[in-house]
């Protein structure tokens, strides 16, 4: 399974589907992290985590362990 | 009957300029109820009887945190007139999903889309006939920067509410509605017509409160559980992620028709951040920015301020513009050169040194009167003079150094007679009291007690406020999320967040803005353990007690400073990592899901604003405890036994006080830690109401039988433990309840109290002139076994947040 979390900086990755529960999944489904939705991930954090991602327009950030939660294509 | 706007958007979309904008300056702050979450309300301007409330910024009304909580509660109970929704032109997508639930509660919505002009600057265009079909609602475009379109977006707000407008679009797929249409039928159909659907959806959603609140019946439950299985079934996911899907999808489809985006190249913040956020350039830049607010708000402006209020304001006085204060040094000066006091006064000292005797301080006195720096001269014999002998006068008491000094002065030149003189609080009010001829105890309370204490936190005052002035620039400009996105890797892993490095920073100036700076910590958790270490980082009014220690045990030694702010940073980590492992900090483990907002320079209005109701919150708040304290202090020092009876003195020795007996009482339960005296009690207790205060009761001398190991016990002691009132007030403020207020302050001195502990008994073991006391040694030994243990135990929190992920 691929998620966000390998996709490699500069790239970009459509949303298949969002793994785990409750709270985090509602969380990050909020800021737009949808089935379907093209996501890029434009940098790292100066020490490796977080990830700084655009995505519908806007640039959020998302913990790797987060991303993990994200399976992509 | 008054009409009532909520006003609603998502964070960074301009929702607090366009506040400000609509209500100008009638506005009231107060907290929601039962949370930190700041609510804010005001009249709106130019029209009688309208009252805006201003929700906290939302993504979503979903059930998790504290903000969409409350913003729900609001607008599904208390059911405003109508919901002004504040999107950002520049993003839409994600601001129209919470419009897309906003329309959905029965309640007339008016979308008002701002920051048009930098919509139209990127050459974008916004459809806003076609926008308000998508989401049924008026749709007016603003600037709240500019105040465009602010009235309109008023005017048709009220429009709405008048005519009760309701919008009626709805967002789902056939499968869905058809689910939600059962729902309204089976389960809400007792409900007013207009909140059916929200209710439908709720329960569609599987929304735990709702279901509570409505009450529904096991039975009926397991009735409609059966259609939302069907549609999760057929969408193959669970039913809350599909409605979010379905919102986002209509929305992406309906912008199709009625946003064009031009975007050429990359953005300015993009560029900003190609540098700022840079993997090599981001700790540097970082350092240099928190450098620079530090350096300007705590070392030069603030302090230049601090000093000017302290020693002007709410000391003798000060010269206006700084008239008159080079001809009063000079004049002072050849006052004592002529009398020769600097050379007599090295006589007394020398003497002194001969009959060799042990002096503390000898270094220092005889440093400043070799260097003939007038105010190190009288800084040194202030503190050490009394051990120095020079004579008998007329009535037959030995004279010490200090109070020759003091006589010899009585003639000198006086600030008063030169230049433009403007005497300070203290000055004026004594005079005036002298006036009303009130009686020496009144005076005495007013100018020692209050006077003195709210002198001493209001001196606080223009530091705070250069510091709230940067920190409300930084968090308007949009750094204050970089500094979380380039810090959390660091801050995650003791249960903080990036953004807690400001309360922290700030805190080594005065820990109750440090503490009142974690309000822009949007999770609870973290923000909860921001509050509760911010004061162990040591704070300006605690290093003259470092200063005291140092130079009357230690010799002033240079590196008592440092290991004090290695003792509090080492506090810092060492309790998040264990409070984080606690119960109380369980549960979910909130996702770091943030968003970077667009750079953008903010108006110099909303930044003074924010500093100014932050320094009001200050004023007010620190005013008030130590005034009260203050009195509360100054009549246990006055009170107390007087030949043999109670009684009231002004004169009143500390050990015949009733602040005395205290110490008394309670210095016992410091016994462990290596100091029992009357004084460190008393002072400890002091150091409460402000930590200088410790200084004021503790004087050099009182250390002579002290060891050095129990001063310094006594000083991390007095570093880690409660922090001052004004601070504990502040406590109370952000945590808003007083379970966790207490937990805060037990937490701190229990902490204090074990580590002091430890370090006593367990230095005892290597101290020359302490001796080990087998007991506690073995209680020192089990506490650090068990900090180990909390200190290195396994996480069940993250265990059971990672279960989660791989199901």
């Amino acid at each position: 399974m691929k998620t966000l979390k390998d996709v490699a900086v500069g790239k970009t990755a459509r949303v298949v589907k969002l793994h785990g529960e409750g709270a985090i999944k509602r969380r990050i489904m909020d800021m737009g992290l949808t089935k379907g939705v093209t996501v890029r991930v434009c940098k790292l954090a100066p020490l490796g985590d977080p990830m700084e991602l655009t995505v519908r327009g806007y640039e959020l950030s998302l913990r790797k362990a987060d991303a993990e939660m994200i399976e992509v294509e | 009957m008054e009409l009532r706007i909520a006003l609603a958007g998502n964070p960074n979309s301009g929702k607090t300029t366009l506040f400000n904008a609509l209500t100008g300056s009638n506005q009231f702050v107060g907290n929601w109820p039962g949370v930190t979450v700041e609510k804010k309300e005001g009249r709106l301007k130019g029209q009688e009887g309208v009252i805006v409330t201003d929700l906290p910024g939302i993504y979503s009304l979903s059930p998790y945190t504290p903000e969409e909580i409350v913003a729900r509660k609001y607008l599904i109970e208390e059911r405003p007139d109508v919901i002004l929704n504040i999107v950002d032109g520049t993003n839409l997508e994600r601001n129209l999903y919470l419009t897309t639930q906003l329309t959905e509660i029965g309640i007339p919505v008016v979308v008002a889309i701002n920051m048009m002009d930098i919509v139209r600057k990127n050459g974008d265009s916004i459809d806003i006939e076609g926008l308000s079909r998508v989401v049924d609602s008026p749709v007016v475009e603003i600037s709240a920067l500019r105040g465009d379109g602010v009235e309109k977006a008023a005017a048709i707000a009220i429009e709405m509410a008048k005519k009760k407008a309701k919008p009626r679009r709805r967002y789902f797929s056939g499968i869905v509605e058809h689910a939600l249409a059962h729902i309204e039928e089976a389960v809400v159909h007792h409900l007013p017509e207009q909140q059916q659907r929200w209710y439908a959806i709720k329960i569609f959603e599987r929304d735990v409160r709702v279901i509570e609140k409505l009450d529904v019946s096991a039975d009926l439950l397991t009735h409609i559980e059966k259609d939302i299985k069907t549609v999760e079934h057929e969408f193959d996911d669970d039913a809350e992620s599909i409605i979010i899907n379905e919102r986002y999808n209509y929305i992406t489809e309906a912008l199709k028709g009625c946003y064009k985006r031009r975007r050429v190249g990359i953005s300015t913040t993009e560029k900003i951040d190609r540098v700022v956020t840079n993997r090599f350039a981001a700790l540097p830049i970082f350092a240099l920015i928190m450098f620079l607010v530090y350096f300007i708000s705590v070392s030069t402006v603030g302090t230049w301020m601090t000093d000017y209020t302290n020693d002007g304001l709410f000391g003798d006085g000060w010269y206006l513009f700084g008239i008159g204060r080079s001809a009063y040094e000079e004049a002072l000066e050849e006052y004592v050169d002529e009398h020769l006091i600097i050379e007599r006064a090295a006589g007394f000292v020398q003497a002194a040194e001969a009959t060799g005797s042990d002096i503390r301080g000898l270094d220092d006195l005889k440093e400043a009167l070799s260097a003939r720096e007038w105010g190190a001269i009288e800084e040194a014999i202030g503190s050490y003079g009394s051990q120095i002998v020079t004579g008998i006068d007329a009535e037959g008491n030995t004279v010490t150094l200090d109070t020759w000094l003091e006589a010899e002065l009585e003639n000198a030149p006086v600030s008063e007679d030169f230049g433009v003189w403007v005497p300070g609080i203290p000055v004026l009010l004594g005079a005036l009291l002298e006036k009303m001829n009130v009686s020496p105890w009144l005076y005495s309370l007013v100018i020692d007690g209050m006077v003195g204490g709210v002198g001493a936190v209001l001196g606080f005052v223009p530091q705070i406020l250069v510091l709230f002035l940067f920190l409300a620039f930084l968090e308007a400009c949009g750094y204050m999320s970089r500094i979380a996105f380039v810090l959390d890797r660091i801050f995650c892993k003791f249960g903080l967040s990036g953004k807690s490095f400001i309360p922290l920073l700030i805190g080594t100036g005065c820990s109750v803005p440090g503490i009142m700076a974690s309000r822009t910590i949007e999770n609870e958790a973290d923000r909860r353990m921001t509050v509760i270490t911010t004061s162990f980082v040591p704070c300006g009014a605690k290093l003259p007690v470092i200063a005291l220690i140092a130079g009357a045990l230690f010799g002033g030694a240079w590196w008592v400073a440092p290991v004090a702010y290695f003792v509090g940073i080492t506090a810092v980590i060492c309790s998040g990592l264990i409070l984080k492992k606690t119960k109380l900090f369980a549960g979910d483990p909130a996702p770091f899901v943030m968003e970077l907002p667009a750079y953008h320079m903010p108006t110099a209005s909303s930044i003074l604003r924010s500093m100014w109701d932050r320094g009001w919150a200050f004023i007010k708040k620190a005013g008030t405890i130590i005034l009260v304290s203050t009195i509360v202090i100054w009549v246990l020092s006055h009170l107390g036994v007087v030949d043999g009876g109670f009684g009231f003195l002004l004169e009143m020795e500390l050990e015949d006080s009733l602040l005395g007996y205290f110490g008394k009482g309670v210095k016992w339960i410091f016994a462990p830690l290596g100091f029992a005296s009357i004084e460190t009690a008393v002072a400890t207790f002091m150091g409460l109401v402000a930590k200088e205060e410790i200084v004021a009761v503790l004087g050099v001398l009182d250390f002579l039988d002290m060891t050095r190991l129990a001063g310094f016990s006594f000083l991390v002691f007095n570093l880690l433990c409660a922090p001052c009132f004004a601070a504990m007030g502040a406590i109370k403020r952000e945590m808003n309840s007083a379970k966790w207020t207490a937990f805060a302050i037990g937490y701190q001195c229990l902490f204090a109290y074990l580590v002091s502990l430890v370090i006593y008994q367990v230095g005892a073991l290597f101290a020359a002139d302490v001796t080990a006391n087998a007991v506690g040694v073995a209680v020192s030994v089990l506490v650090v076994l068990l900090f180990l243990y909390l200190l290195l135990r396994p996480n069940r929190a993250a265990r059971a947040g990672k279960g989660a992920l791989q199901q």
